[in-house]
């Protein structure tokens, strides 16, 4: 898609700026109907209806109806707080976040940059994150949110180990960091997708994967940092209006991110499951989007099922649980290579 | 001036801008921030100069990893348990002498070396597999002496971290 679009505005910079506002086009209006599905999931699971009225049909509105309160409200920044970086951390959380769609394959016509290194610099890039929740925690000027931003960043720094050790697993198989040739490579029938090979070395790894992203999204069973019941609402607890709407929109960016970072992994990313049936570039965007999708109701259906861990179970389940098991699959996938 | 060259100033203004805070700052947490900045700047510069793969280590060793640390240390020292940070100058005179005789020793160094001017860096395909490659077959003995030294720091550092309290019976 970069070329033709090159050949058609005949500016290059041009061009890349509306590759890199693509992605955005997708997070907006997945948030605000993710935002409605999460409390439509939670409603049915807990036999309640959820959002009824706005807009007629189940509610479908509410969020709309949300989003344009929040853009209305006052910006409240407490009077202890430091302005700055107050005013900086949401920013920086979403960039790290959205940065991460640059080098994710929407399908196999549009990846923003489809560079070597992809996986690779989407795992750096997510770190970016930490600083701006430890920023937002530490500019607050508020204990809960002081320990909120403290809980997100060691949980995210220990749960980086098991998801990058599962990933290597398929770039073991694959020989590649690059998400578009890693799709290219699973093309054809479902059983191609690369969580079915070197059985069940990558089924476990894909495993670990789900559940350390879990953390890293800081979802529930892993949702320690804005545990309500302890610490108010976490990193964000004295953030109103716009940009705590910002650090909503990180994190359900986020969600996705993750989502479509395994599905691309381990489930064809743009491939249809069945051969070349509905194939090519418009399906495989539709492909993508559903397998991510999948995985973001798979998210809010735990989130609604599962307690929360305590911090030491928290520390356990990284350390002891996942990462020993990430190092097995690591090996087995590379004996059976060398076999 | 091209795209790159603007790309190249916007990246080192980032960079010169945010390491001048860092330096300059009397808030030691502005300190640690703005690190963010000149970490991001100098991992843009990387990627002008084609080496993408240092590009994205920097960013996830510096940001991921040292940056993340040195917050936890000035924010729970600072924070949590009250103690006042002193950002302050002191001993200047030493110091100014150090300092000037390090900025001489640099720009002798920056002067004299005879330094291999490439118009155009080749466009090299694929950064991480020759690396990869080199890490096994030429630079096999630095690479597993290296990570035997991390392996001793990382038990070193649990170690120290573990306070193992007797049990008394």
């Amino acid at each position: 898609m970069e070329q033709p679009l090159k050949d058609l505005l005949s500016n290059d910079v041009l061009a890349y700026v509306i590759m890199a506002f693509i992605p955005l086009l997708w997070i907006v209006p997945y948030a605000l109907f993710a935002v409605w599905l999460e409390r439509k999931v939670s409603a049915h699971m807990q036999d309640r209806l959820g959002p009824m009225r706005v807009g007629g049909w189940h509610g479908w509105a509410q969020t709309i109806a949300d989003i344009l309160k929040l853009v209305q409200k006052e910006d409240i920044v407490p009077s202890a707080a430091d302005k700055k970086l107050h005013f900086l951390s949401p920013w920086v959380v979403f960039i790290g976040s959205y940065a991460a769609f640059a080098a994710i394959p929407f399908s196999s016509a549009y990846v923003g940059s489809n560079i070597n290194l992809g996986l690779f610099y989407v795992i750096a890039v997510s770190t970016l994150v930490v600083v701006g929740i430890l920023m937002a925690g530490w500019s607050s000027n508020n204990k809960w949110s002081l320990f909120g931003a403290m809980r997100s960043a060691a949980q995210i720094v220990s749960y980086e180990i098991p998801t990058a050790l599962a990933l290597l697993a398929v770039v073991m198989i694959a020989g590649t960091l690059n998400l578009q040739e890693i799709n290219q490579q699973q093309t054809g029938w479902f059983w191609h997708w690369y969580i079915f090979k070197k059985f069940p070395f990558v089924f476990v790894a894909f495993i670990i994967y789900f559940v350390a992203s879990l953390a890293e999204t800081n979802r529930t069973p892993f949702d320690l940092p804005e545990a309500e019941s302890e610490l108010v609402a976490g990193y964000h607890t004295e953030y109103s209006g716009m940009k705590f709407a910002l650090f909503f929109l990180a994190e359900y960016a986020n969600m996705f991110a993750v989502s479509a970072i395994g599905a691309t992994l381990f489930l064809g990313g743009w491939n249809s499951p069945f051969g070349d049936f509905l194939g090519g570039p418009i399906w495989g965007v539709f492909w993508f989007l559903s397998k991510g999708m999948f995985f973001v109701v798979v998210q809010m259906w735990l989130r609604w099922t599962l307690p929360r861990l305590r911090v030491d179970q928290l520390m356990y389940v990284s350390w002891k649980v996942l990462t020993p098991w990430a190092f097995v699959c690591i090996l087995g996938v590379g004996f059976w290579m060398m076999m | 001036m091209n795209f790159y060259d603007t790309l190249f100033y916007f990246f080192a203004i980032i960079t010169l801008v945010s390491a001048g805070i860092v330096v300059f700052s009397r808030n030691i947490i502005y300190s640690a921030f703005s690190l963010l900045f000149t970490f991001f700047g100098v991992a843009g510069i990387y990627v002008l100069l084609n080496a993408d793969f240092i590009a994205v280590s920097q960013l996830l060793i510096y940001v991921g990893g040292i940056l993340v640390l040195l917050l936890f240390g000035v924010m729970l020292t600072n924070k949590v348990v009250n103690v006042e940070m002193k950002t302050g100058t002191l001993q200047t005179f030493p110091a100014s002498i150090l300092v000037a005789v390090t900025a001489g020793a640099l720009c002798a160094v920056f002067y004299v070396t005879d330094w291999k001017i490439v118009s155009s860096v080749a466009d090299v395909p694929n950064t991480a597999n020759i690396l990869g490659e080199m890490f096994m077959t030429t630079y096999i003995l630095p690479f597993e002496v290296i990570s035997i030294v991390l392996l001793v720091a990382l038990v070193g550092a649990a170690l120290i971290a573990r306070k193992e309290t007797p049990i008394k019976n």
